[in-house]
């Protein structure tokens, strides 16, 4: 069987839908923080398979971007996380609404 | 448009006083009481010789073509409007110009002794300097804003003056209503001033500056269809300037000011700016009828009507303001006949003798230590010898007796109104004239005759005043004695110098009235008036028979004489005469005019007291709490906590929420993206 893009766009689609499904459902933080790298992994792949289609390097360009920024995203998110739970002891995002108004 | 000479030196005489005022003004304590007032001094000093050397310059051209200008730079133009900055100084411009640097020179020198122990020092010198700067300006503008920059300028300085002494409530109070009083004024003159913008704006040329006087008067016949709103509405800027009824109010109260501003501004210079401004427009008067006899009635009237009220004050100074007003009336009363040299030269001469009174009354406050009632004062005469010889001087100019200045201004002036067919106006002029020299003789009765009604502690400390006060006193004097001599008129055997000088000012006027015919045949009945309104003061000298000038000249004399020899008898020699007038039915009519003709206080019941009814139920309850406070600020702060309120919904510090906020809007803008194609 030859991987068409339709396989691609349906990996990523599942992918994508994964990280939101569980962005959404998820309380833990650091759980919703991998949801996050999910969907932009599925993202990555779009990329990549559309720069595959077009022969066009730009695609791989934006991946690379996008891997830069998921790895600051992650650490300063972790960061945070970390700090929270040494204050709060709890990573429990609906117990953390100080911002709220 | 003829091409003018090009004369630097313009723009010094107006900028140098400007410099005195901000050195003054910004190092103000810094300097020493010395160079302060020598600074203020010098730099009046400065623009008074150049005063002198642009006229004598002017002097040596030929009579048509005096008339120098000194452009700086263009004020503001778009499309067709241009205005510059420019000064121009032709004749009338000249002798203004030598009259306010040269009295405000004296003035200046007489105020380093008037105000030697004054606080404010500095702070009075920056205000009176930037006064000169101002009212060069208004001298000087080659245009009406320029002109109108002056005029603004003036009124400044005139509240800050009069408000010198702030401390004092009243002071800042009078400071408030002179300033009122002429925006009322101001908005008459701007009104005037848009009208003609809007007449004119269409017909101009390129390169023409509008409002520049030269265009104005190149282009009268444009504006001959409106000069009638055009006139009185300047005119309304005129009488509040120049204190004519109905504004004439707030100069009696501007005497609040130290007295070397009331003798500046109040009576030598200032106030004669709408003479001026009337003058300087000439062209645009001679076009309505209807305008020249508003402006000659309001005069004369005004002349009588201060001059009654002026036979009660007992202020000294209060007695001058209202003979200030009264002479103003005069200067007004010859603009509106027509003879608007005898106007200019009855500003020049009462310049000299009414800051000479000024400032003699300033010596004789000064030795009384600042008491202003003359009840209180008399048998002076001794003790402040100069002062009263000069004071003597003054008298008998502001009275009209020959060979004073004031003789020649005042009996020319009534002579053009006579000539000029208005009777009655020349009977009002010459009622006021004796009653002029009666309330003078008045005053100098109570103040200087009789025996000092003082208290001992008063008398012990009356004293001459300082050489710096009795010097610019004496030379005011002789300018007061010899001043109208170079307008002796030509049926005494004078040259009338001054009338030839101004001529040309008000040839051209003529000669654009002929223009206008060819222009405008609709306009030519106007203009046909005009020129009898012209005629009717320029052919005095040579074709009238003399007989009737000597007789009027004569019996204006002699009722001069009378007036001072009457109040001179009755209140020095039967102190009864007066109280007994005063109880014979008369005491009615004395305190009518010793309360002004309650003038003051209808103006309180028209329209101060309704405007503070107004101001208070309408504007302040209605508009400003009502309309801006509640409407527009707090409506608008309303509208924004509803909306607010609702947004504060979606905050609510559930992350979860915002992811699916997140996720149902991206789907909806997806899913649209999707289907809308």
């Amino acid at each position: 069987m030859e991987v068409t893009l339709t396989h691609y766009l349906a990996l990523a689609g599942v992918l994508f839908l994964t990280g939101m499904t569980g962005f959404i459902v998820r309380r833990n933080a650091l759980i919703m923080l991998m949801c996050i790298e999910l969907m932009l992994c599925a993202v990555n792949i779009v990329f990549a398979a559309f720069s595959r289609l077009h022969g066009d390097a730009g695609g791989h360009i934006f991946v690379l971007m996008n891997f830069a920024v998921a790895a600051a995203e992650a650490a300063i998110g972790l960061a945070i996380l970390v700090e929270i739970f040494r204050r709060r002891r709890t990573v429990n995002v609906d117990d953390l609404k100080a911002l709220m108004e | 448009m003829e091409s003018h000479v090009n004369e630097v030196l313009l723009r010094w005489i107006v900028i140098v006083p400007l410099l005195g005022a901000a050195v003054n003004g910004l190092l103000n304590r810094r300097l020493s009481r010395r160079l302060s007032g020598l600074l203020a001094c010098a730099a009046v000093g400065v623009s008074f010789a150049l005063s002198v050397v642009v006229f004598l310059r002017l002097v040596g051209m030929e009579a048509e073509q005096r008339r120098v200008t000194d452009t700086l730079a263009t004020w503001m133009a778009f499309g067709n409007f241009r205005v510059d900055l420019a000064f121009a100084m032709d004749q009338l411009s000249a002798v203004m110009a030598l009259v306010v640097t040269g009295v405000g020179f004296l003035i200046h020198v007489y105020s380093l002794g008037y105000m030697a122990h004054d606080e404010g020092f500095s702070r009075f010198f920056t205000y009176m300097n930037l006064f000169i700067f101002a009212m060069m300006t208004l001298v000087l503008g080659e245009n009406l804003p320029m002109l109108f920059v002056g005029w603004e300028g003036v009124g400044l300085c005139s509240y800050l003056l009069i408000s010198f002494w702030f401390n004092d409530e009243a002071n800042a109070a009078a400071g408030k209503k002179a300033f009122v009083v002429n925006r009322i004024g101001d908005f008459g003159f701007l009104l005037g001033m848009f009208l003609i913008g809007t007449t004119l704006l269409p017909h101009l040329h390129e390169g023409e500056g509008l409002y520049s006087f030269a265009t104005l008067q190149s282009h009268a016949g444009i504006l001959a269809p409106v000069a009638t709103a055009i006139c009185l509405l300047l005119f309304v800027g005129a009488t509040g300037k120049s204190a004519q009824i109905p504004l004439y109010i707030w100069l009696p109260d501007a005497m609040a000011g130290p007295t070397p501003v009331s003798a500046l501004i109040h009576a030598a210079t200032m106030v004669t700016a709408g003479v001026y401004m009337v003058v300087r427009t000439n062209f645009l008067f001679v076009l309505s009828p209807t305008a020249m006899a508003v402006v000659a009635a309001v005069g004369a009237v005004t002349a009588i009507f201060a001059s009654t009220i002026a036979l009660t004050q007992n202020d000294i100074k209060k007695v001058l303001a209202y003979s200030t007003v009264s002479q103003l009336g005069y200067m007004m009363l010859a603009c509106g006949v027509g003879a608007f040299a005898m106007g200019i030269f009855h500003v020049m001469t009462h310049a000299f003798f009414k800051a000479l009174l000024f400032l003699g009354s300033g010596s004789v406050i000064h030795a009384m230590s600042n008491e202003q009632d003359m009840r209180i004062m008399g048998g002076l005469r001794s003790k402040l010898p100069v002062t009263w010889w000069t004071f003597a001087v003054g008298t008998l100019a502001l009275a009209g007796i020959f060979p004073f200045a004031g003789f020649f201004s005042k009996d020319e002036i009534l002579w053009k109104t006579w000539s000029s067919g208005n009777t009655v106006l020349w009977v009002i002029g010459f009622v006021a004239a004796g009653l002029t020299a009666f309330y003078m003789a008045r005053l100098i009765s109570l103040t200087f005759f009789g025996r000092n009604r003082a208290s001992a502690e008063v008398q012990s400390h009356i004293h001459e005043s300082p050489a710096t006060m009795t010097v610019p006193l004496v030379v005011l004097a002789v300018l007061s004695l010899v001043g109208g001599w170079i307008g002796i008129p030509h049926f005494m055997g004078g040259l009338a110098h001054f009338e030839q000088w101004l001529e040309p000012v008000f040839a051209a006027a003529a000669g654009s009235g002929g223009h206008i015919t060819e222009v405008h045949s609709g306009v030519a009945a106007i203009d046909a008036t005009a020129h009898a309104v012209q005629t009717g003061h320029a052919g005095g000298a040579a074709v009238h028979d003399t007989t009737m000038e000597w007789v009027l000249a004569l019996a204006s004399l002699a009722w001069g004489l009378l007036g001072l020899v009457l109040g001179w008898f009755v209140y020095n020699r039967r102190l009864g005469v007066a109280a007994a007038a005063r109880g014979l039915g008369g005491g009615f009519f004395h305190k009518v005019l010793e309360n002004k003709y309650y003038v003051d206080e209808a103006y309180e019941g028209t329209f101060i007291r309704p405007g503070f009814r107004f101001s208070r139920t309408v504007l302040w309850k209605g508009v400003d709490a009502g309309l801006i406070d509640g409407l527009l600020v707090n409506g608008t702060a309303l509208v924004v906590a509803i909306i607010a309120s609702l947004l504060r919904l979606f905050q609510n510090g559930m992350v979860r929420f915002y992811a699916w906020s997140i996720t149902i809007g991206m789907s909806v803008f997806v899913l649209y993206l999707v289907f809308s194609r």
